[in-house]
């Protein structure tokens, strides 16, 4: 889509095609004190845009701790810095492609990794590694089916060429992803500390080169329309409703189509490594992506940054099209691009270390001190525009919040109204949730990902959380992305400190201590009171969870406008965070290690069904109250867990969360060791009275008689964490837990084969191992097992 | 003792297979451009794995024509060793140096995962510190591991006992089961006739460390020292 002037179309003005309001547009000519021509209003479009201007997100933000003592770049750069100590530092940020991937999956998940590598790259750092974290419609469907497996193949596609590790994610599937799939990818890079730079465009005179791929018309105004109203209009017309009214900009999604760009991973890697290179010449001063919004945005911010001014002449621009026009030459979004501003006098210096690389590299302006962005097509002036204009005076719109209507009803649930489980029929239950989407095993999708390459992964997909090496050093960074749309969907606010908490927890188990976090959040149309109000929560929630936890912020992505046929998604944040442990030969993984191993539960016995995974999978709700929880005892198990690791006295450790206690015993089983790959467990019903200590309301303690079975094999609930131990170490165990004064049990024994649970004697589960292993590996395996249409590799 | 580690446009192994036969070997290693062709000073040269030119048009197909590969070439013509991984091992295909093609995987998917091979043969330079039937644990990570050779192709191969990696079981068993990708006969590696060129699907780099979860790559490159040192 290459909009025309306005003179085409005299009904409708340029800037609301271009998805600008009046009032925005009386603001620009306010701002520049007269009229912008279409160039500039191109220009304004885009950086005014919410992706790069966050205008219903801003103000909220602000709430998020974003500083501590491992924070060395927190939110306003390409990616957020972490110290990791041995003069080392990790970069990371995460982003969605959720608008591209809807409409073109492949190209659209392609293109979101190929975006978030060239943000780690920007700061200096080799990225080397990757996790994706996808929600999904329902498998049943098979529209969805269709873009699950060309997200997949489209991460796989890049990743593997560019050759950097994709170490986990997570893939969860729920009917309120149905016409809107959640692409969020991550990117962790390492960088020595005294070798990061930064976006900042310093120093008038310096060059400004424009790296990477020629520019073409692909991808233009990508972020203007792709993450706005008009994507929202366009998709709902997708099941035949009437999309023509409104502004006259909705059209079928594959109409959208050119707005969304084309992968090229082989160039990447080209500029991954010449960009690192030039650094190595010491005459780089700043790197930037160009992403969203292309020249406009890239060049804006590096100047904004630095309070600098920039002028380009989009003459010298290295163009893979024609006739290319000065709108176009802006807000292309055409990929594997980096701006680099290089220190005057020595262009030649760095321009030879991309020759030798065959990557196209362009002095196309130079810095200048006046706080313009101006652009030049030859002698020609097409554009001028104070960058602060761009940059910080961005509307900001506060909107109206209103609790929607049937969050009141959703909370009333009771799942009490519904059938317990009982020896018959809870071993068939459990391997009803392995088998369920959200439960089954993810190896049908991870193997299809090169999580290897560049010889760091020390644990990959499959466990609580991802683990990488640092060459050199005995340092290991550990990686989990969460999110829990459901729990938000039923408490933006808790359910958002639960993902926190669950977050953190994860790194726990490998034995990392979590350090920083970056944030996704996809949210529905933020001009909705009720979107509003759920992004509020969330922000607060997260904000409170973070501080309680000491896990500060670093910088993140928010996606608004995720719903088709005026449904919003659930309100669905998601938590990149990264841990760093000492010692990585110290770390655990989730398996079950040795038989006669003792399985310890850390953390309160029983968990609840309001809003759990056995209440979605097999009685079809979603509904009920989330189980409470309470961060001060999330931070002391956390940190019971961690020291127990420390002192080497834990072999394996696994967070408790989805499908409850049975279904992580379960898992422990299916990641055992050869010979350990079983467990008997043993309850007494006295003894599942909750320990002191334990902050669950007085009020909502039931008496033991009436506990369900349901609620001790598949409720969930927070601060849970299953570890094995020698016997021979239970004394040191014990005290450490008191010292940390956390609630804990010894409820079994790891085993050779087979899953029992043994409560007041009688036989509730019995389960053979295989019959489990046969469950969890079928469950994606008919979505993900077969071929899927390749592109491009 | 010098061993160069061969670095086309889009290798992405080749940092990887350094850090192994550095830390393995103790040797020097040197990084060759696929643009350098005098290559006379290395008594190995390894092609990593990766995706040289994207792999666009045909795995391997652009880096077969490129300058480094009249090095490799003439390396290779006077016995010198010449190790192909992967994308290596696929370059050596469409550049001649081995016979037999490669096809999509089977399942047309990408597939990155520890698998076993059985050892076939271990008279040569790249596997003399192993037995004949003894199993190795290994990460693959190919889309195109198919490995395809017609009739009289496959009985030369076996005759002249150039087949030295098949996929088993973890008990040795070569099964369809445990083919990852289709390959005729379970084939993971082969050799040329004479012996000294050895393309392999598998990455002995990623199982070099104890903490990569495998060592058993380590004597694919012990095995290389130890015919260089003998010579």
């Amino acid at each position: 889509m290459a909009p025309e002037p306005d003179e085409a179309q005299p009904k409708t003005p340029a800037w609301l095609a271009l998805g600008l309001t009046h009032s925005e547009y009386n603001r620009i000519v306010e701002l520049l004190g007269r009229e912008p021509n279409q160039t500039e209003l191109g220009i304004f479009s885009v950086l005014w845009s919410e992706h790069c201007g966050y205008k219903h997100s801003r103000p909220h933000l602000g709430l998020l701790p974003t500083e501590g003592d491992r924070v060395i770049q927190g939110p306003g750069e390409n990616a957020g810095l972490l110290d990791i100590g041995d003069g080392w530092a990790v970069a990371l940020r995460i982003e969605t492609h959720n608008h591209p991937s809807a409409i073109e999956p492949y190209q659209g998940a392609a293109t979101g990794v190929g975006g978030i590598i060239r943000d780690i790259l920007a700061m200096g750092a080799r990225p080397v590694a990757l996790m994706d974290a996808l929600y999904l419609g329902p498998v049943e469907d098979q529209k969805s089916r269709y873009l699950a497996g060309g997200i997949v193949a489209g991460i796989a596609g890049y990743g593997n060429c560019v050759g950097v590790p994709t170490v986990g994610g997570e893939t969860k599937f729920s009917p309120a992803y149905v016409r809107n799939p959640l692409v969020n990818v991550m990117c962790v890079g390492l960088v020595r500390r005294d070798r990061v730079v930064r976006a900042r465009a310093e120093g008038p005179g310096n060059a400004v080169m424009l790296v990477g791929s020629p520019t073409g018309r692909d991808g233009i105004h990508g972020a203007g329309l792709l993450a706005s109203k008009v994507f929202v209009a366009t998709s709902a017309g997708d099941d035949g409703d009437s999309g023509g009214h409104g502004n006259g900009a909705a059209r079928s999604p594959e109409s959208l189509r050119p707005a969304v760009q084309v992968a090229d991973p082989f160039m990447e890697k080209l500029v991954i490594e010449a960009c690192l290179e030039a650094l190595e010449t010491g005459h780089v001063v700043a790197m930037q992506d160009l992403g969203a919004a292309g020249l406009s945005s890239s060049t804006s911010e590096v100047a904004s940054r630095a309070g600098t001014g920039i002028e380009i002449d989009l003459s010298l621009v290295p163009r893979r099209e024609e006739n290319m026009t000065p709108f176009e030459l802006m807000l292309s979004e055409t990929q594997e691009r980096m701006l680099l501003i290089v220190e005057t006098g020595h262009e030649e210096a760095v321009r030879s270390v991309f020759r030798r690389w065959e990557v196209p590299a362009t002095v196309i302006g130079r810095v200048t001190s006046d706080g313009h962005l101006r652009v030049r097509n030859g002698d020609d002036v097409v554009a001028d525009i104070p960058v602060a204009a761009l940059t910080h005076d961005v509307p900001v719109y506060t909107v109206e919040q209103r609790e929607p209507a049937e969050q009141a009803y959703l909370r009333a649930f009771d799942p009490h109204e519904l059938a317990d489980v009982d020896a018959e029929t809870a071993g068939t239950v459990l391997l009803d949730l392995l088998r369920s989407p959200n439960l089954a095993s993810k190896r049908t999708i991870w193997r299809q990902y090169d999580h290897m390459v560049q010889i760091n992964t020390v644990v990959g997909p499959g466990a609580d959380a991802a683990l990488l090496r640092v060459k050199g050093t005995s340092l290991g960074v550990a990686i989990t992305t969460d999110g829990n749309g459901r729990y938000c969907y039923l408490d933006p606010y808790d359910g958002v400190r639960h993902l926190v908490a669950e977050a953190a927890r994860n790194l726990v188990c490998t034995g990392a201590e979590p350090i920083g976090i970056t944030d996704s959040l996809n949210f529905g149309d933020p001009d909705r009171p009720e979107v509003a109000w759920q992004f509020r929560l969330t922000v607060e929630g997260m904000a409170e969870a973070c501080r309680e936890l000491g896990i500060p912020v670093t910088g993140g992505n928010v996606s608004f406008y995720n719903e088709t046929n005026g449904e919003s998604i659930y309100p669905t944040p998601v938590v990149g965070m990264v841990g760093v442990m000492e010692n990585v030969l110290a770390r655990t993984t989730p398996g079950f290690k040795e038989p006669g191993e003792l399985v310890i539960l850390l953390g309160p016995c029983r968990g609840e069904l309001g809003g759990s995974e056995y209440l979605e999978a097999v009685h079809g709700k979603v509904a009920g109250r989330l189980p409470p929880i309470d961060l001060k005892l999330e931070k002391r198990v956390q940190d019971c867990a961690l020291t127990a690791i420390r002192s080497g006295i834990v072999n394996s450790a696994h967070d408790c969360a989805e499908g409850g206690l049975a279904v992580a015993l379960a898992e422990c089983c299916l990641l055992g060791s050869p010979g350990a790959r079983g467990v008997r467990v043993e309850f007494q019903t006295a003894g599942l009275s909750l320990p002191a200590g334990t902050t669950r309301p007085a009020d909502a303690t039931a008496p033991a008689e009436s506990w369900r079975l349901d609620e001790l094999l598949f409720g969930e609930a927070p601060s849970r964490i299953i570890l094995t131990i020698y016997e021979q170490d239970l004394e040191a165990f014990a005290r450490l837990a008191r010292t940390h004064r956390v609630p804990w049990k010894v409820i079994g024994k790891v085993q050779d084969r087979d899953f029992q649970l043994i409560l007041d004697g009688q036989v509730i589960l019995d389960v053979p191992t295989g019959d489990m292993e046969r469950a969890w590996q079928s469950g994606l395996a008919s979505v993900f097992g077969t071929a899927e249409p390749e592109a491009g590799l | 003792m010098r061993f160069g580690v061969v670095v086309f446009p889009g290798s992405n192994c080749d940092a990887d297979t350094y850090h192994a036969v550095a830390e393995v070997t103790g040797e020097r290693v040197d990084y060759v451009f696929h643009n350098e062709h005098d290559l006379g000073r290395y008594d190995v040269l390894i092609l990593p794995g990766g995706f040289s030119y994207g792999d666009y048009l045909r795995a391997g197909a652009i880096a077969a024509h490129s300058a480094v590969m009249d090095g490799v070439r003439e390396h290779a013509a006077r016995g010198r060793l010449v190790l192909g991984i992967c994308n290596g091992f696929q370059i050596l295909v469409e550049a001649g140096l081995l016979p037999g093609a490669m096809r999509r995987n089977a399942s047309l998917q990408f597939r990155c995962e520890f698998v076993h091979i059985r050892l076939e043969n271990d008279r040569t330079p790249f596997t003399r510190l192993g037995r004949a039937g003894q199993i190795l644990r290994l990460p693959i990570a190919h889309m195109e591991g198919n490995y395809y050779i017609d009739p009289a192709g496959l009985r030369e191969l076996e005759h002249n006992h150039q087949i030295v990696f098949r996929y088993c079981d973890e008990h040795g068993y070569v099964t369809p089961q445990a083919n990852p990708n289709g390959s005729l006969e379970n084939i993971a590696g082969i050799v040329n006739r004479e012996g000294n060129v050895l393309g392999m699907m598998p990455h002995p780099e990623r199982a070099s460390e104890a903490i990569l979860g495998s060592e058993d790559g380590r004597l694919i490159f012990r095995s290389i020292l130890e015919t260089l040192e003998v010579a």
